[in-house]
């Protein structure tokens, strides 16, 4: 593997994690379980993404790189439903 | 101190915690929670012997790690029947609890 | 110089933080979720011991499908209106029970690091199992369970038939040969539908393909099952379908068909391979394959039904 891609794999592995990071840091310092919740599905979706793509180049073979893509895809759909039920609770609990 | 100690003590540890509250926990569901835990402990003290036993060309030793497989399938088998049988006394008795003496309590709790 | 010893001590302090916060939790609720989030933690430590399948069925079935059956209790449970006033423990109770805890946990402790070196294996016997009768086996654990201790899986199945005739027995005699209650009481909503529709047949491929690769790679029968049954729960979760009545026949077949199948192909080895269990050399394989397609079926429908309960005389309600 060429030292360009091992570059941008690192480069995109830390940003991905420094999206995780800033998502826990949302978690711990929002005040309210809504806000909370946008700071784990915003942040955390665009961590995964970023981590997915630097570990694309590391991938043994195109089949194995699909399914990271999948992963990623799968934890979207299911993130993205996930915090519109909890949202929903939320709501419900408030009134 | 390899890996396999270091998880080897987080299973004695978690063995310790899960009997803690086991015992402590009034609310049923709680203590099957605990009871879990001192579960998934052992299957960590399980699963370090098969590290231990390398052997034969694998990293491992699979039958160790068969056995943890089924037993995790069983250990929720038997958690699903824990719930069932707590669900329907808590239903029948009207009151979440395991001590018997709150069941037996005539009019509902009030009586000494 | 390694990380590896770092991860490894930061992970175990984690699943130790997370057990603690799950056994000291005011609220049930959190306590279940403290649970959920223990057992993926667990999954890591399994993948440090080199243990992917095992770190597959507790993500699975540990983790998963147990977060989704204590949830669902609690939810039912807190739908009672009497609850026993909590009693608190008095603190002369904490304390001896504390030092019992910390006695049973030392000795385990001690046990371990007294074990012995060079360590026992039966790794040779595993990996004659794997190339003899199981053979073409490349994931030994596969070639355990199928073959070097096939009478342990299924027994196991049948273990999980029994659970399900257990958690059957317990609902009301009136309510005998009805269906179970549903998991959600409310009417279904959109984004949970969209979940269902969407996730559900990608999560049937996914299931399958983690069962047939399980032959060779990590993966195998119980994953593969948990994660069909996941997927059918998903679905009744969404409202798109009800849980069954028990009494139907269908679900009862498709239960009892992995122990029976498992059953009589090991009563045939008896008259057709020499012993009983014992598979004819050559195409061990496929029959090994044809057998784990009926478990992954057995499992695929006793674990939702463990989840849902039993027969509830109401089943709308």
């Amino acid at each position: 593997m060429t030292t360009l891609l091992q570059l941008f794999s690192v480069a995109a592995i830390s940003a991905g994690a420094f999206f995780f990071f800033a998502g826990t840091v949302g978690l711990l310092r929002f005040p309210d379980s809504l806000t909370r919740l946008h700071a784990l599905t915003k942040a955390d979706n665009l961590g995964l993404g970023l981590v997915v793509l630097g570990l694309l180049p590391r991938a043994e073979n195109t089949l194995s790189a699909l399914k990271l893509l999948v992963i990623w895809a799968l934890v979207l759909l299911s993130g993205a439903s996930t915090a519109q039920l909890i949202g929903r609770a939320l709501r419900r609990g408030r009134k | 101190m390899t890996p396999s100690v270091l998880a080897g003590l987080t299973g004695a540890a978690l063995v310790g915690l899960g009997l803690y509250g086991l015992i402590l926990h009034p609310h049923p569901l709680r203590k099957l929670l605990a009871f879990n835990l001192i579960g998934s402990g052992v299957f960590l003290v399980f699963g370090i012997v098969a590290r231990r036993g390398a052997a034969a060309g694998f990293r491992f030793d699979p039958v160790p790690q068969a056995m943890v497989i089924t037993g995790i399938v069983v250990a929720f088998a038997a958690s699903a029947i824990a719930v069932a049988l707590i669900l329907r006394l808590s239903m029948e008795s009207r009151n979440v609890t395991l001590d018997p003496e709150v069941w037996t309590r005539p009019n509902g709790g009030d009586a000494t | 110089m390694s990380v590896l010893p770092v991860l490894d001590v930061v992970l175990a302090s984690l699943v130790i933080g997370v057990a603690l916060f799950t056994i000291t939790a005011r609220d049930l609720f959190a306590s279940v979720v403290g649970y959920v989030a223990y057992g993926l933690l667990l999954a890591f430590v399994w993948i440090r011991l080199y243990a992917p399948d095992v770190a597959l069925t507790e993500a699975a079935v540990g983790s998963g499908v147990t977060g989704v059956l204590l949830i669902t209790a609690g939810k039912r449970l807190g739908a009672l209106k009497n609850a026993a006033p909590e009693m608190r423990p008095g603190l002369s109770l904490k304390i001896l029970t504390g030092a019992l805890a910390a006695l049973v946990a030392g000795a385990l402790g001690t046990a371990i690091l007294m074990l012995p070196d060079p360590p026992p294996s039966l790794a040779p016997e595993a990996a004659a199992a794997a190339s003899g009768a199981g053979a073409g086996l490349e994931n030994p654990i596969t070639a355990v369970l199928m073959s070097y201790r096939s009478f342990d899986t299924m027994l196991e199945k049948i273990v999980l038939i029994l659970a399900v005739v257990g958690v059957w027995s317990v609902g009301a005699d009136k309510a005998w040969g009805r269906a179970p209650a549903p998991l959600r009481q409310s009417r279904p909503y959109a984004p949970m539908v969209l979940l269902a529709r969407t996730l559900a047949p990608v999560g049937v491929l996914i299931g399958i393909h983690i069962f047939w690769t399980g032959a060779d790679a990590p993966g195998g029968a119980f994953q593969g099952g948990a994660l069909l049954a996941a997927m059918w729960m998903v679905t009744m979760m969404a409202r798109l379908a009800g849980p069954p009545r028990i009494d139907a026949q269908w679900l009862r077949m498709a239960m009892v068909a992995g122990p029976a199948v498992f059953l009589v192909t090991g009563l045939a080895g008896g008259v057709l391979a020499g012993s009983f269990f014992a598979y004819p050399p050559g195409i061990a394989k496929p029959i090994i394959l044809a057998i784990e397609a009926f478990m992954v079926l057995s499992i695929a429908t006793a674990l939702p039904m463990l989840v849902v309960g039993p027969p509830s005389e109401r089943p709308d309600q």
